[in-house]
């Protein structure tokens, strides 16, 4: 139903994951409560929209026409808010933004440092619509560019349009899209598939969740756009079972445009069909690997094949089947409406266009973050993500996930682009961006990937099963001080050798991790093996406790020790018997004088 | 739907409703202290929003302020054009709503009688 | 077929346009070495064994699936393919338990060989995590030791695509990937229908045939008891393959010379029994067709088959002929018909049979089977088991004199010979139906339409007057393609054979390994052969059989008959 115009503020309620976990929904409940007890509810809309990517400071409410952006919101804030800004017009100070580094607040969210530097162009709509009202989708132009593809151009034009604009796959290895389409257009087959891959399993990595969370619909036409390009009538959302808001949001998205006949038979009464199916990964890593994805659609145990054949051949059901992620399909009808000139303004000549990174690990502003392709790491995590907390030092940055590498301070200028990233040892990856500082051990570091890349392994083929294993095998060596050198050979041998010889895209990548450390950071892997020290002090069983001169002589941690490795005579210092030590920390935990240290 | 022109119009149509979140246009700021909610801000609000709802204006933001220390002529009211000066009008009544709206925001055509105090805007 | 052209190691090669890497290189003389990869199954790509550098490959390639391509230059033995190799031997021995010596598989293990022609005799993981799992040996017929599984799928294959019983998928994940069967329980627990193919495709001892030669041996070295086996008809073109001769060999006079060597009393010939079956079987037929019996009908001499039906179509044991396979029935006639005759105590009869088959271990105690008051057939190895304990026993197989069966219970017609084949259970019921049903003696005993690998054949034939329509399956796949049709009412046949192993028993799960489709078909071709230089050619016309029902059986499908010679069938629910 319309409303008159009489509402004269909406109030935006961030609904994404990350924010309802700090408790939006609470949030809402009352700001709806309270707005009702005012008299204000006629001509106060409360909006539930998806992600604002500034998570860390959820939950997060904007208050429009002022565009006033209110951070860490609690349920007991909501009563101020209505009384002081909603009723009265008084911004409410102390919930704004402060920046870290200055302290001054900040109104409105495009004056945050955070947003400044961002080019929003996948994310656009996330954070401004209700993803759960396709009328909003529609108000902003949404499935304009369906309409478009659909009632003047051909198959052939719209792959045209999407090679001149140089879009490559957002979820790894970066193909060009409009040369996928076109594999699978022109394979020969009465049926064929499109699959959105929303099997994000990289540790950190969260971009296609919101996405999925706040605006589906963007999601949903950039799919329907390609099947008409490739000739597709029936499509796969492949999205994990871990996202149930995601799957909520994408069940209703699909009903919603099924109803106004924006999805199904006949659309525009071009004659054109498409539907749309929502499948459930169990989680699975490998699933996000295409052949996997699709076996696990099929009902099979997710494990990837050799290519080719090439899913654009025969991949679903043997059928010609085009796969791209979340991202790269909501590029799509941007893309197709503003023009591939538009895209290519943004970027570099062969990156075009923004990539949407989730910022995690030792940095101020976690969250979400589009930037457009070619700007440097140094300004993502300095600039836009506020640097590193707690006055430490930056060390290195991990980009790509486990299937990427860890860059160390000298390389922060490197532009973030395809064909950069690679050369310097890591990959764009699905944008998952963890930042580490001095107090991180980057063989600890590579252990925690060559952990999860092990124990996700399908176990399909030997190098991936057997030699991740190995490898994270040196690695507890190393860093619990058994590590040799010959192992240092062993461990760049295997890493070598199953970059070249694994099954498919992961195992060939899982060593990624272990390479780009060597690479970089060599000589910590040999403080650990040739001095049985981990120079950041995080590998627990190599630190070695000292008891100091402020040593009392009480003999509390010589009666505490399990082991009995701390001796002296009362009141005078005591020495712990490093040989004895088992690193266990009962004595520095029982000191009362904090006279034991830690190296 | 059946056809793009379909859903077109149903675009403008809903248009209308995000407009709010636009930050296009031209705002109509109410001061809303106690001062001004005393001197009968909210009436003032209410008559404004109705009058642009009437018109089915679709760029016109209402928007509230706090006390701007100038209470004796509560109830005041900004309108800003985009590319315009500041006009602040001041002692208005839910009768003058009709013609802020009417001669300034729609026809740019300022409310002289009204007029408190202008700033100019600033130049780049 | 159209036909590129490829450079293989700078040697210029015309494979055809679908074929792998593999298979060009085979062409041209350059081995690959191979792993996961089997000539009969689906390549995987998966152990990445057979790794080599092509153009326009992105790093190395797996040769078994990489298609060849106009102009594309290969290399399969370049430094980092050497080393790409050795490490994936490396690190398979490394989770690898290291007691070759003391495994069964020693001497025939393709990691072994491998290992040996890579050179590779250690492993730098010394400190590693071995994988420890418990043995299942859960069930008469296999025994599964995973500690040797190097995961290359081959029995998931063969058992999903091929056998359709999906018995066998990957579990778990990373390093403690398995292959399992459903909620990693015992075969025992599972629809397994024992045929055994998996343990004929493992290439290490992770799936093998329950050894029970030990307990032939202590038959044998007891003075107390009559050892008598009996020899089924696919064995003696198979054997030869274990002392080292041709595929396609025949070997029967000398296979009875080895097992007399060994130390049997007696060696029978299953062909007998064959024949008695198709006695039975055949006039079974006959009668459902007279008599308004079950139809289609169903051969019931294939074991893996009979579990399967009692697995998975329950509803349709009513169509399995009634009659015992020829293990079973020899069973029951050696301890009672031949005890009498020979005047021993059945009581002291040791029965052994040697068979093609794994699931045969597990016939032979089905408690259906005791009709001669005792377990008829006391134990079943394998060819291959046979050909262990003749290596063991120092025979020297090749130099042996021919020797012949022991009689009666010696002599097989052509047309139970041809049971060790896929269309020969079928071929000889036709032959005596003919005649039964004619009451003439037909020249004509060829029915080249059953014959050949193709998985199920179909025909029909006009028999006096009256047409019957008959179908043959081999593998389980194509029998429960079969069934599903049976079930529908839509496999509009008289009678059908099914036997559970590709190419029939000469490619039984327990014959020698390797065994693939070129090594069956020279097999089968023996079998052929045996048949064809038969003077008699129809199990009716066999003077053993004329004298067993003459003296002392009776009619076929008579009193006595039917007490011995024919079974029931129930639903396993596993």
């Amino acid at each position: 139903m319309m409303q008159d115009t009489r509402i004269r503020a909406d109030v935006l309620v961030c609904g994404g994951t990350a924010c309802s976990a700090s408790g939006s929904q609470e949030v809402m409940k009352r700001l709806r409560e309270e707005i009702a007890k005012k008299g204000l509810s006629e001509e106060i809309n409360v909006v539930k929209t998806g992600c604002h990517g500034f998570c860390e400071n959820g939950p997060l409410v904007i208050v429009y026409p002022e565009g006033t952006f209110y951070v860490r919101v609690k349920p007991e804030d909501v009563p101020e808010i209505v009384e002081e800004h909603l009723y009265k017009g008084r911004v409410v100070e102390r919930l704004l933004y402060h920046e870290p580094t200055t302290g001054k607040s900040i109104p409105t969210y495009k004056e945050i440092d955070f947003y400044k530097k961002q080019k929003r162009v996948v994310l656009s709509k996330c954070g401004a619509i209700n993803p759960e009202k396709i009328e909003e989708y529609i108000a902003l132009g949404g499935y304009e560019a369906l309409g478009k593809v659909l009632t003047t151009m051909t198959p052939e034009q719209v792959i045209e349009e999407v090679k001149k604009s140089g879009l490559r796959g957002r979820g790894g290895a970066g193909f060009p899209t409009g040369m996928k389409w076109q594999f699978a257009h022109g394979a020969k087959g009465d049926k064929k598939y499109i699959i959105c891959n929303a099997d994000e399993g990289d540790p950190g990595a969260f971009m296609d969740r919101s996405v999925l969370e706040g605006d589906p619909h963007a999601v949903l036409e950039g799919m329907a756009i390609g099947a008409y390009a490739i000739g597709a009538d029936e499509a796969y959302m492949y999205v994990r079972a871990e996202y149930p808001l995601a799957i909520k949001r994408l069940e209703i998205a699909i009903d919603q445009a099924e109803k106004m006949g924006l999805l199904g038979n006949n659309i525009f009464g071009s004659g054109f069909n498409l539907k749309i199916h929502i499948k459930k990964g169990a989680g699975a890593f490998v699933c996000g690997e295409e052949t996997a994805l699709m076996a696990s659609i099929e009902g099979r145990r997710g494990m990837p094949r050799p290519r080719p054949p090439f899913p654009a051949n025969s991949g679903l059901w043997g059928k010609p089947t085009n796969i791209n992620n979340v991202e790269t399909w909501a590029n799509v009808p941007q893309i197709i409406l503003k023009g591939a000139d538009w895209f290519r303004s943004m970027g570099t000549e062969k990156s075009t266009g923004t990539k949407v990174f989730a910022l995690t690990g030792k940095i101020n502003h976690t969250g979400l973050a589009e930037v457009p392709m070619g700007i440097t790491m140094r300004e993502i995590i300095f600039d836009i993500g506020g640097g590193i907390p707690n006055g430490k030092k930056f060390k290195a940055v991990q980009i790509g996930g486990p299937s990427g590498g860890c860059l160390p301070e000298s390389m922060l200028d490197t532009p973030v682009d395809y064909d950069s990233l690679t050369k310097v040892g890591a990959m764009m990856g699905s944008g998952g961006l963890v930042v580490m500082d001095e107090t991180t051990c980057m063989v600890d570091v590579a252990k925690f990937f060559l952990n999860f890349t092990q124990s996700e392994s399908c176990g399909k083929c030997t190098p991936c099963r057997e030699g991740t294993k190995r490898m994270l095998e040196i690695l507890n060596r190393i860093t619990s001080g058994q590590g040799t050198e010959t192992d240092l050979v062993v461990l760049e041998d295997l890493a070598k050798t199953i970059k070249v010889s694994a099954l498919c895209g992961l195992g060939q990548t899982a060593p990624n991790p272990v390479l780009s450390t060597l690479k970089y950071f060599r000589d910590e892997y040999e403080a650990h093996i040739k001095e049985k020290r981990c120079p950041a002090g995080a590998c627990e069983k190599l630190a070695q406790y000292f008891i100091t001169e402020d040593c009392k002589g009480c003999g509390l941690c010589a009666r505490n020790c399990p082991v009995h490795a701390i001796t002296g005579e009362p009141k005078k210092r005591h020495v712990i018997d490093q040989t004895m030590c088992i690193k266990c920390g009962t004595c520095m935990q029982n000191c009362p004088f904090k006279a034991i240290t830690k190296k | 739907m059946k056809t793009v022109a379909d859903l077109k119009a149903l675009r403008e149509k809903l248009q209308a409703e995000m407009q709010v979140r636009s930050d296009s246009g031209t705002k109509v700021v109410v001061g809303m202290g106690t001062c001004g909610i005393a001197a009968g801000a909210r009436e003032v609000m209410a008559a404004l929003l109705d009058e642009i709802a009437k018109r089915k204006l679709q760029d016109v933001h209402v928007e509230q302020t706090g006390c701007i220390g100038m209470c004796e002529k509560e109830v005041l009211v900004d309108v800003i054009r985009p590319g315009e000066d500041r006009i602040t009008y001041g002692k208005v009544k839910p009768s003058d709503a009709a013609k802020i709206i009417g001669d300034h925001v729609v026809n740019g055509k300022i409310v002289q009688e009204l007029v408190v105090g202008r700033i100019e805007r600033q130049k780049k | 077929m159209e036909m590129v052209n490829l450079t293989i190691n700078g040697v210029k090669v015309q494979a055809p346009k679908n074929a792998t890497i593999l298979e060009a290189a085979k062409s041209a003389g350059i081995h690959i070495p191979t792993l996961c990869y089997h000539p009969d199954l689906k390549p995987e790509g998966a152990c990445r064994l057979c790794v080599v550098e092509a153009t326009g490959a992105r790093g190395l390639v797996a040769s078994c699936c990489y298609p060849v391509a106009e102009g594309m230059v290969v290399q399969t033995n370049t430094a980092q393919v050497r080393k790409a190799r050795r490490l994936v031997v490396e690190l398979l021995l490394a989770s690898h338990p290291k007691g070759c010596l003391s495994c069964r598989k020693s001497g025939d293990c393709e990691l072994q060989r491998i290992a040996a022609d890579l050179d590779v005799r250690n492993h730098r993981f010394d400190w590693g995590e071995r994988k420890t799992y418990t043995l299942d040996d859960s069930n008469p017929c296999l025994v599964r030791d995973q500690e040797k599984c190097i995961l290359c799928g081959r029995c998931i294959r063969m058992c999903r695509d091929v056998q359709g019983m999906n018995v066998y998928s990957f579990a778990r994940r990373g390093f403690h990937a398995m292959v399992a069967a459903a909620f990693e329980q015992d075969l025992s627990k599972v629809a397994c229908s024992f045929c055994g193919q998996c343990s004929a495709v493992c290439p290490t001892a992770a799936i093998m045939e329950k050894d029970d030669t030990e307990r032939v041996w202590d038959a044998i070295h007891d003075p107390d008891k009559i050892v008598v086996c009996q020899v089924a008809p696919s064995v003696r073109v198979a054997l030869g393959e274990e002392v080292g001769l041709a595929p396609g060999s025949i070997v029967t006079g000398k296979m009875v010379a080895g097992l007399k060597a060994m130390g049997f009393d007696k060696v029978f010939d299953t062909n007998f029994s064959a024949d008695l079956t198709i006695m039975e079987e055949g006039h079974e037929f006959v009668d459902r067709l007279q008599h308004g019996g079950v139809l289609p009908m169903v051969t019931s001499c294939s074991p893996g088959w009979v579990n399967m039906c009692e697995l998975k179509y329950p509803d349709l044991l009513p169509h399995l002929s009634t009659a015992k396979s020829p293990q079973g029935m020899f069973g029951a006639v050696i301890k009672t018909y031949w005890a009498e005759k020979a005047n021993v105590n059945p009581a002291k009869i040791v029965s052994v049979s040697v068979m093609p088959c794994i699931a045969k271990k597990a016939e032979c105690v089905r408690p259906q089977l005791r009709d001669s008051g005792f377990q008829d057939v006391d134990i079943v190895i394998t060819t291959r088991e046979l050909g262990k304990m003749l290596r063991e026993d120092g025979i020297d197989f090749t130099r042996l004199p021919d020797a012949e069966f022991d009689s009666p219970l010696g002599y097989g017609s052509g047309a139970g010979a041809i049971f060790g084949t896929t269309g020969g259970v079928m071929e000889a019921a036709l032959r005596t139906v003919a005649d039964v049903v004619t009451g003439q003696d037909i020249q004509q005993v060829d029915y080249k339409a059953v014959r050949g690998f193709e998985e199920t054949k179909e025909a029909t034939l006009n028999i006096a007057g009256k047409e019957i329509r008959i179908a043959v399956c081999n593998t389980l796949g194509s029998a429960m393609k079969m069934m599903d049709r049976v079930r529908a009412g839509t496999a509009n046949y008289h009678f059908i054979e099914v036997m559970a192993c590709p190419g029939g028993c000469i490619g039984g799960g327990g014959q020698p390994i390797p065994t693939s489709k070129a090594i069956k078909k020279k097999r089968m071709e023996a079998i052929y052969s045996i048949d064809s230089n038969s003077k008699i050619r129809k199990s009716h016309e066999n003077p053993e059989i004329k004298i067993l029902y003459d003296t002392w059986m009776g009619k076929p499908l008579g009193e006595k008959a039917h007490r011995l010679l024919h079974t029931h069938y129930s639903p396993q629910n596993r």
